[in-house]
């Protein structure tokens, strides 16, 4: 049976994987490479590391730290954080990511997209959105970690880049964010009634019966997760045995 | 002389199959030198990509008879997806191409799924028995699909031994394997209400469609055993 993927998120900045509150008011969590082995063991399917802050500062990401977090995983690594080339993209998958994901670049270039899949193939670019409210049933595509204004309404770029052949969506609320209220699923909603690729959720994983909703009444394809497996108020292991009460087909790791 | 060589035919993360294999064994080579692959005591075909590709991969760098000489030997070869599909004789992936043949068969896109079966294949999905316990009785019988808990005994003996029934693996691909003969189909997969080869294997050869070295501690053990089975 085809499941549902549970997918921790580790976003870094530095030596140290971090995480806020609507991407902002980082607080230093831990060490990437324990982060990474410790989420393996509890049965993540995939996991996505991102360099935080690359994109803000204009700087490259730490490939090194990048390849021992692969090193410690056999499961699927999407990685990114201030991709502006091929040259970026290739670096990544170097370092050991299976797929890349591009947010602020992309909408400033939707060129890189395009040129990126024809040479990596459309599987391994992952489209990160940054979704905001800005009305009703209105998102705008922030960049630079939910800091910046892209100017582009969030669910028209999501379709543009869907007729671009992107091999899938990582949707981030930046309102939900770090608030641990469940993840914006009029969101979803609208982003996955037009996408014909896998939509992963990301933003406001509350607890088991968050995921659920996301997953049966949103038709999210994998729910991503950071704040409650950071606080240690859930393991992947919990909410997996939560998911499978509900019939949800999920990875016996 | 290398015990365990990947073929670097130029496709693919071929990091991740290194690391993998390191878990079992320290003699492991990366290397696209037709001297080192005739050495090795088994090879193994990563890959990512288009068929054609993947042919062209290995003609360029004079691989292609290194690998059906190595086959014909007996040395084990494991294909890994675009390398498991590479097995087969023919490939239907933008336009019709020669595949290495060693088990005969072709490649060919998914149909048309059920609703809500998004192509690619991409994610986990879990692979069970295609094979026939033996029975004393007569034709033997097929074990019933598993929930992750129970041992296959007609895994016994091959690279999928110790998984279980309904181990999940970790799939990315369009175009999946059809072997002509059944008996070479070792485990199947059902994605959105067709079920494919996910499995394949005859004597020396064989192929997994999923990736093994993406799959966890489940797809490590189908390494180890075939590092084992190599030694």
């Amino acid at each position: 049976m085809h499941s549902v993927r549970v997918i921790p998120r580790l976003d870094i900045k530095g030596p140290n994987v971090v995480k806020g509150i609507h991407l902002e008011g980082l607080r230093v969590i831990g060490n990437p490479v324990t982060l990474a082995r410790k989420y393996y063991e509890q049965g993540a399917d995939e996991l996505i590391a991102m360099d935080s802050v690359a994109s803000l500062y204009q700087r490259s990401p730490d490939f090194d730290l990048m390849r021992s977090v692969a090193n410690e995983l056999f499961i699927p690594l999407t990685m990114g954080g201030g991709i502006q080339s091929l040259h970026d993209i290739n670096n990544f998958l170097r370092a050991g990511a299976d797929k890349v994901a591009i947010n602020t670049y992309a909408t400033r270039n939707p060129q890189l997209l395009s040129e990126a899949m024809h040479q990596f193939g459309a599987q391994c670019i992952v489209l990160s959105v940054e979704a905001k409210r800005s009305g009703q049933g209105r998102w705008e595509a922030y960049t630079d970690g939910g800091r910046e204004h892209s100017g582009l309404d969030a669910i028209e770029w999501i379709k543009r880049a869907l007729a671009m052949g992107v091999g899938e969506i990582l949707l981030t609320s930046v309102d939900f964010d770090g608030t641990k209220k469940g993840y914006d699923r009029e969101l979803l909603a609208a982003v996955t009634a037009c996408a014909d690729v896998p939509v992963i959720i990301h933003g406001g994983a509350r607890d088991a019966a968050s995921l659920t909703e996301a997953i049966q009444e949103g038709h999210a394809d994998a729910v991503c997760l950071a704040s409650i497996l950071h606080y240690n108020e859930w393991t992947i292991g919990a909410l997996k045995e939560q998911l499978m009460t509900q019939k949800i087909p999920i990875r016996h790791a | 002389m290398a015990h365990l060589c990947i073929v670097d035919y130029g496709i693919g993360n071929i990091h991740s199959a290194m690391k993998a294999l390191k878990r079992f064994t320290q003699d492991v080579i990366l290397s696209e030198d037709p001297k080192e692959i005739r050495d090795a005591a088994a090879l193994v075909l990563p890959g990512q990509g288009a068929f054609e590709a993947g042919m062209e991969g290995l003609r360029v760098r004079g691989l292609l008879n290194e690998v059906k000489t190595a086959a014909a030997n007996g040395k084990p070869i494991l294909g890994i997806c675009l390398g498991a599909q590479l097995l087969l004789e023919k490939g239907h992936e933008f336009g019709e191409w020669e595949g290495l043949g060693l088990l005969p068969g072709e490649v060919v896109h998914f149909p048309a799924l059920q609703k809500g079966a998004k192509t690619p294949h991409m994610g986990w999905n879990s692979i069970e028995s295609a094979l026939l316990v033996p029975s004393p009785y007569g034709r033997g019988w097929r074990e019933a699909p598993g929930e992750g808990q129970t041992e296959v005994k007609a895994w016994k003996g091959t690279v999928l031994e110790g998984v279980t029934a309904g181990a999940d693996m970790y799939f990315i691909h369009s175009y999946f394997l059809k072997p002509k003969d059944p008996s070479h189909v070792l485990a199947e997969t059902t994605y959105g209400g067709l079920t494919f080869a996910s499995a394949i294997g005859k004597g020396n050869i064989i192929g997994c469609q999923f990736h093994p070295e993406k799959s966890g501690e489940a797809g490590l053990r189908i390494l180890q055993n075939f590092v084992a089975l190599a030694r």
